[in-house]
């Protein structure tokens, strides 16, 4: 991301309270033309209503929606040609399917050929051809969700949004949505911002992941470098990267914690005495490697399809290649690479 | 296409919805909206009279005739008086003896000395100043179902005291006096023959012989008496002397006699006479001094009887046949003055609440 | 703003034709000393115990019909069902004179019931004797408001999931406590909204109660009849009134309370989904019953006035002459012949057509006046829940106050409207207005707001919104606004026979007309012109209601 990207959509300072509390407290991102950002963030962290102020279905506290360069406060919902795709779809209840996906076009006053056409073209695009003619309330998850992306992509959008849009289905299904959604998202050169709670997705799709806490963008950056380092336990916890144990600064790159002192390579200064948070990876270890040693008995044993995931009577756990008996007591190794330093407050 | 289909529909509702609500009558000029022009006769919704005769008068004088009719007496008698400052016609047709009053202390008509008075009878003629013209008169009696009695072997009541005799228990429906125009009628035709310190005895021994009592002459003619179509339980109802000429000619099948007659004894009857009167305020007095002659002449007089089913004022005007032989004018009809009226009606009404329905 | 203006166009209509005239007669009666007088408050107080007692027992019965037969349409499918629903909103519109006939030919003393049960038993005298009783007044209002109640609930019943039914079944709810627990709090805010409609009926009911009950019983609005028009003792008219409108104002106040705090968003399900055949020997037995009592007391009453129409008298009138029994179609020659060649008669088909006319403007008028505020009112803040009441009170006006305001408020320019056709449906949209508002607010209400929103992110504007996303999905509604504004307006009888000019009467008053003189052909020709009306109205309902079927009406 150099200097030339374009920035498309940016966001800036959005403040909004719900009911007296603080529930966005000065949000600002930008989207790039072309890229795919997924907005990442437990429920209640208020993703959803950030969506819905950038779609202008909702007013914002403070703070602008700018497109290319243009203040869009004025700019009704209607007028933003934004693409949502909602969590539950919306479909038109009354509408066939061809209709629904119809809906846009015709607010653009297309002509009946082109409409037909464009139709037949976003079917097509999401695997629906055929299904013109079937009422939306006999169709599956999956189907409903194909023809709410269809609906959204027909009238060809500046911005595609989705809001949680896989959440109601099963696994396999949601994998193979994921795929099918990547690869239009790409082909169709839209930009998009993809809200969700769910780690996996966001980081199969996105260019840029941003993590939203407590009504602040606390992270941004390319899936990769969030899942390399995160900036907090909070992040790391959320994501689910490993075990988060405290500590008390010992001493130069070491940590004092409730399993012993363990040598650290911290990215910052730390003053001794100072309370730091540390995430150890429960990676794939082996019995007896690396710079830490770390004791414990096996309190339970999960087999999972390459390895096993054995929790200790201390509480972390990590995957192990041979499964250890419960009860047996083990010692493990842990690499200084395993062991990173967090900033401890939440 | 269905949602099409829907806004179709919407837009012919607008449609008609634009159109003039009410096409005119054909062979009549469009007449949707008063004329400023036009002759405005209110008058209540028993208020009938023959094409021919009003169109007669619209030709002579180059002028149309509206009627605004307004419910029953009272009503248009009360929308006649509440609008008096700003009237809504030229002329009220329809105020009988027993609201006179009201109307004249209201001060809602002008005063015209009618040239057709002079062939009119005084009885007829209750207002020295001429403010209201007696237009037509009919007598409130009690009718009673003939076969019934034929069949019982009962002798018809000649008199008011004869309906107290036993063997006329539960037999007899009347209006109820605060409702219904024939039922205060009767009501002042017990006030007359029996004095303000007697009707009530006579009421409350009808009461203990189980009278009927409704609201209005339909429910009492047409659901209570036995003799109507609705075949009711009471052989005998308070209705008007001329109905049983009206169930001749307005029967199913072609009678040769009434089915109903009427108890024409002493004060058994008491006579309405309406009155019409010039509203204050009109723009066109001389037309609706014609319009009052018009309706004293024989023309409409003559006209009067089959529409309305009331007798005309007009000594000159020839009764249809069918008045002449079903229809029975009682010799001697209670009256009472218009003054006495005026002062107890609602007294009387009163009491006579309390005695029957409480 | 915006909400205030949805609220514009009614505010501006009621204020103009309800607010005005109302204040300008009451302002007649109110200078007078009698106004607050002891014995005008004593009339007022023993009139508004005897209104309220009677409104209250009329709304109780008219729900133990009406809930039943609201799910028996809504959740069951059996043969002659639309029929039967059309036949259940034709006594709403039928004129009192017609009803209490149709009564009178089931139960009165010589009456069909008590002639058969006269000759099975060999009694001597009549057995039921329910005519000018409170029993009559009662299953009057039951007979008129129950389609009400069936309407409104059942629209909500209709479109309610049965999924959530199912799921407290699944928790171990029995059938009827999953009812009770789960669909019946579901369907409050209907249930409500119909039992004020019949309450405010029952409460402002005057020809039921004059007809069949007969003298000794009297409303509010029968006094105010009788001291305004015939007293002519517009004081106490005033106060009488005044004491109905706010007991109205009081009653919409307490319901807008009770249902803003109960609205729940349902999600819509398509009509079909939920009506099923009955199989068990219970929902048999509940599908049987329940047509039988509604054929008994919606069929057997109005089937006595075609049959009546067409059949001459039997011989019991007596000696007189040769009375041929049996059937004929005189009434309905007779229909289309100015006898007398009168200048007010009318021939059938053209009262029809202005029935229909004043019938047609009136759905429009309260459709268009209706829709911005039922869906301000769906999502009400201050403001709507503020003004909700006041649309209620034409309802509980009393029809001769108003139509006496009319004559005092319009008489003279600007506003000199007496006389023009256009006063008979505005007045009837004045009555048809918070049927069409209650009928629409509920659906709009149930439409998820994301439908709207995915409307608005695909670019259409809030009007397009309108018209593609709320529209299609409450057309059903729509037409059940529809239905009531129409049957409203062809039944009407009150306010147009003090409004209507007499060259166009509608059938009501035609049929007043006839009845208004003795004689059997008089008779006769009311009962055709009923029959007429009767007929009138089922075919119209039928069709709207067939209508909707493909397609677009489902929801």
């Amino acid at each position: 991301m150099s200097g030339e990207r374009h920035k498309m959509l940016e966001v800036d300072g959005i403040y909004k309270t719900y009911e007296g509390a603080p529930l966005l407290r000065g949000v600002s991102f930008d989207v790039a033309a072309g890229e795919t950002v997924c907005l990442l963030g437990p429920s209640g962290s208020g993703k959803s209503t950030l969506l819905r102020i950038i779609a202008g279905l909702e007013g914002s506290g403070s703070g602008q929606v700018r497109w290319d360069g243009a203040d869009l406060a004025s700019v009704p919902a209607h007028r933003r040609n934004f693409g949502l795709v909602f969590q539950d779809y919306a479909l038109f209840p009354h509408l066939d399917v061809a209709e629904n996906v119809a809906f846009g076009l015709k607010m653009q006053g297309l002509g009946r050929a082109e409409i037909d056409r464009r139709v037949a073209e976003a079917l097509a695009q999401v695997n629906l051809k055929g299904f013109e003619r079937r009422r939306v309330t006999d169709l599956s998850g999956g189907e409903q969700q194909r023809v709410a992306l269809a609906r959204a992509l027909a009238p060809r959008p500046r911005l595609l949004m989705f809001d949680e849009p896989l959440g109601a289905l099963d696994r396999t299904l949601r994998e193979r949505l994921l795929d099918e959604l990547r690869s239009i998202l790409h082909a169709s050169g839209v930009p998009a911002i993809y809200v969700t709670h769910d780690q996996e997705e966001a980081f199969a799709l996105a260019d840029r992941v941003m993590l939203l806490h407590e009504g602040r963008i606390v992270q941004s950056g390319a899936p990769a470098e969030v899942y390399a380092r995160p900036v907090s336990a909070w992040v790391a916890r959320f994501l689910g990267l490993g075990n988060i144990i405290e500590g008390k600064v010992a001493g130069a790159g070491r940590v004092e914690t409730k399993v012993g002192v363990l040598k650290v390579a911290c990215a910052h200064e730390h003053a001794r005495g100072e309370s730091v948070a540390l995430l150890i990876r429960p990676g794939r270890r082996n019995v007896g490697d690396g710079e830490n040693s770390l004791e414990g008995r096996v309190t339970d044993v999960v087999f999972r399809q390459n390895d096993f995931r054995v929790t200790l009577d201390n509480d972390l756990y990590f995957y192990l290649p041979d499964a250890p008996k419960v009860g047996e007591r083990i010692v493990l190794q842990i690499p200084l690479t395993a062991v990173q330093c967090l900033s401890a407050k939440e | 296409m269905k949602r099409i289909f829907l806004l179709t529909m919407l837009a012919a509702l607008l449609l008609a919805a634009c159109a003039p609500p009410a096409a005119p009558v054909p062979g009549e000029p469009a007449d949707n909206d008063i004329d400023n022009d036009a002759l405005v006769v209110m008058t209540h919704d028993s208020f009938a009279v023959s094409e021919n005769v009003v169109a007669a008068f619209e030709a002579e004088n180059d002028v149309d005739v509206v009627f605004i009719s307004s419910g029953d007496t009272g009503a248009a008698l009360n929308k006649a008086i509440l609008s008096k400052d700003a009237p809504l016609a030229d002329l009220f047709f329809g105020v009988d003896n027993t609201f006179l009053s009201r109307a004249l202390d209201a001060g809602i008509f002008e005063p015209y000395d009618s040239p057709m008075l002079g062939v009119i009878p005084d009885e007829f003629k209750l207002d020295p100043e001429n403010r209201a013209l007696p237009v037509d008169y009919g007598d409130v009696c009690i009718n009673y179902d003939k076969a019934y009695f034929i069949e019982n072997d009962l002798p018809v009541p000649q008199t008011l005291e004869d309906l107290t005799q036993p063997g006329y228990a539960e037999l007899l429906v009347v209006e109820n006096p605060a409702t219904s125009s024939p039922g205060l009628a009767f009501l002042l035709a017990t006030v007359a023959h029996f004095g303000p310190d007697g009707y009530l005895d006579f009421w409350a021994m009808m009461e203990d012989d189980g009278v009927s009592v409704t609201d209005g002459w339909e429910t009492a003619y047409y659901t209570n008496f036995s003799a109507s179509s609705g075949r009711g339980p009471q052989a005998m109802v308070v209705s008007y002397a001329t109905s049983p000429a009206a169930e001749v000619i307005f029967a199913d099948t072609p009678l040769d006699d009434a089915p109903t007659g009427s108890i024409l004894g002493p004060d058994t009857c008491f006579r309405q006479i309406e009155f019409v009167g010039i509203l204050k305020g009109t723009q066109h007095r001389a037309l609706a001094e014609k319009f009052v002659d018009f309706m004293l002449s024989t023309q409409f007089q003559e006209d009067m009887p089959l529409q309305m089913f009331v007798y005309p004022v007009n000594p000159e005007a020839q009764l249809p046949e069918a008045f002449l032989k079903y229809a029975q004018v009682p010799t001697q009809p209670a009256s009472l003055a218009p003054e006495d009226i005026a002062a107890h009606r609602d007294e009387w009404i009163q009491a006579w609440t309390e005695t029957v329905l409480k | 703003m915006r909400r205030f203006f949805s609220w514009l166009p009614a505010l501006l209509f009621l204020g103009l034709f309800f607010f005005y005239p109302l204040a300008k007669i009451l302002a007649v009666g109110v200078g007078s000393s009698l106004f607050i007088a002891p014995e005008s408050l004593q009339i007022g107080f023993r009139a508004l115990r005897f209104t309220l007692y009677q409104a209250a027992l009329s709304m109780l019965l008219t729900l133990l019909v009406g809930l039943p037969a609201a799910y028996l349409f809504a959740r069951y499918g059996f043969r002659g069902k639309s029929l039967l629903r059309a036949l259940t909103a034709v006594p709403f519109m039928l004129p009192t004179v017609v009803v209490a006939a149709g009564f009178n030919a089931l139960l009165g003393p010589r009456g069909w019931v008590n002639l058969a049960l006269m000759n099975f038993f060999e009694l001597q005298s009549p057995p039921v004797t329910i005519l000018h009783t409170l029993g009559a007044i009662l299953l009057a209002h039951v007979f008129y408001n129950t389609t009400i109640v069936i309407r409104v609930v059942g629209n909500a019943l209709v479109h309610l999931d049965p999924r959530l039914e199912h799921a407290a079944r699944l928790l171990g709810a029995t059938p009827a406590r999953a009812f009770r627990e789960v669909t019946l709090p579901l369907l409050r805010p209907s249930i409500l909204a119909a039992s004020l409609l019949v309450f405010l009926f029952d409460f402002t009911s005057f020809g039921v109660v004059l007809l069949l009950g007969g003298p000794t019983f009297a409303t509010l609005e029968v006094e105010i009849y009788i001291q305004a028009l015939h007293m002519l003792n517009m004081p106490v008219a005033a106060l009488l009134s005044l004491i109905q409108l706010l007991c109205t104002l009081a009653f919409s106040v307490l319901y807008s309370r009770s249902v803003t705090r109960t609205v729940v968003q349902v999600a819509q399900r398509p009509a079909e989904t939920v009506v099923r055949q009955a199989k068990r020997w219970r929902e048999r037995l509940f599908v049987g019953s329940m047509v039988a009592l509604l054929f008994a007391l919606f069929i057997l009453p109005m089937a006595a006035l075609p049959l009546r129409s067409v059949s001459r008298l039997e011989a019991a009138r007596g000696e007189r002459a040769i009375v041929q029994t049996g059937l004929t179609g005189d009434y309905y020659r007779e229909l289309f012949v100015n006898r007398r060649g009168s200048r007010f008669y009318v021939p059938p088909i053209r009262a029809a057509y202005n029935s229909l006319e004043y019938a047609a403007i009136t759905v429009v008028l309260s459709l268009l006046l209706g829709f911005p505020v039922a869906s301000a009112l769906a999502r009400p803040k201050r403001l709507d829940r503020l003004l909700d009441p006041l649309l209620m009170l034409p309802l509980g006006a009393s029809a001769v106050t108003l139509g006496l305001g009319f004559i005092v408020a319009f008489n003279r320019p600007p506003l000199a409207l007496l006389g023009s056709p256009w006063l008979v449906p505005l007045a009837h949209t004045m009555v048809a207005l918070p049927f069409a508002i209650r009928s629409l607010q509920p659906a709009l209400a149930a439409i998820p707001e994301r439908y709207r929103q995915a409307a608005a992110m695909l670019g259409a504007s809030p009007l397009r919104t309108w018209f593609a996303v709320d529209w299609p999905i409450v057309s059903r509604a729509t037409l059940a606004a529809a239905t009531f504004a129409f049957t409203v307006s062809l039944g009407e009888f009150g306010a147009t026979s003090l409004l209507a000019r007499p060259e166009y009467p509608t059938i009501p008053t035609a049929i007043y007309r006839f009845l208004s003189q003795p004689g059997g052909l008089n008779y006769g020709q009311a009962m055709a012109m009923a029959t007429l009306l009767m007929f009138l109205t089922t075919a119209g309902i039928f069709l709207i209601e067939k209508l909707r079927l493909p397609g677009a009406g489902e929801f």
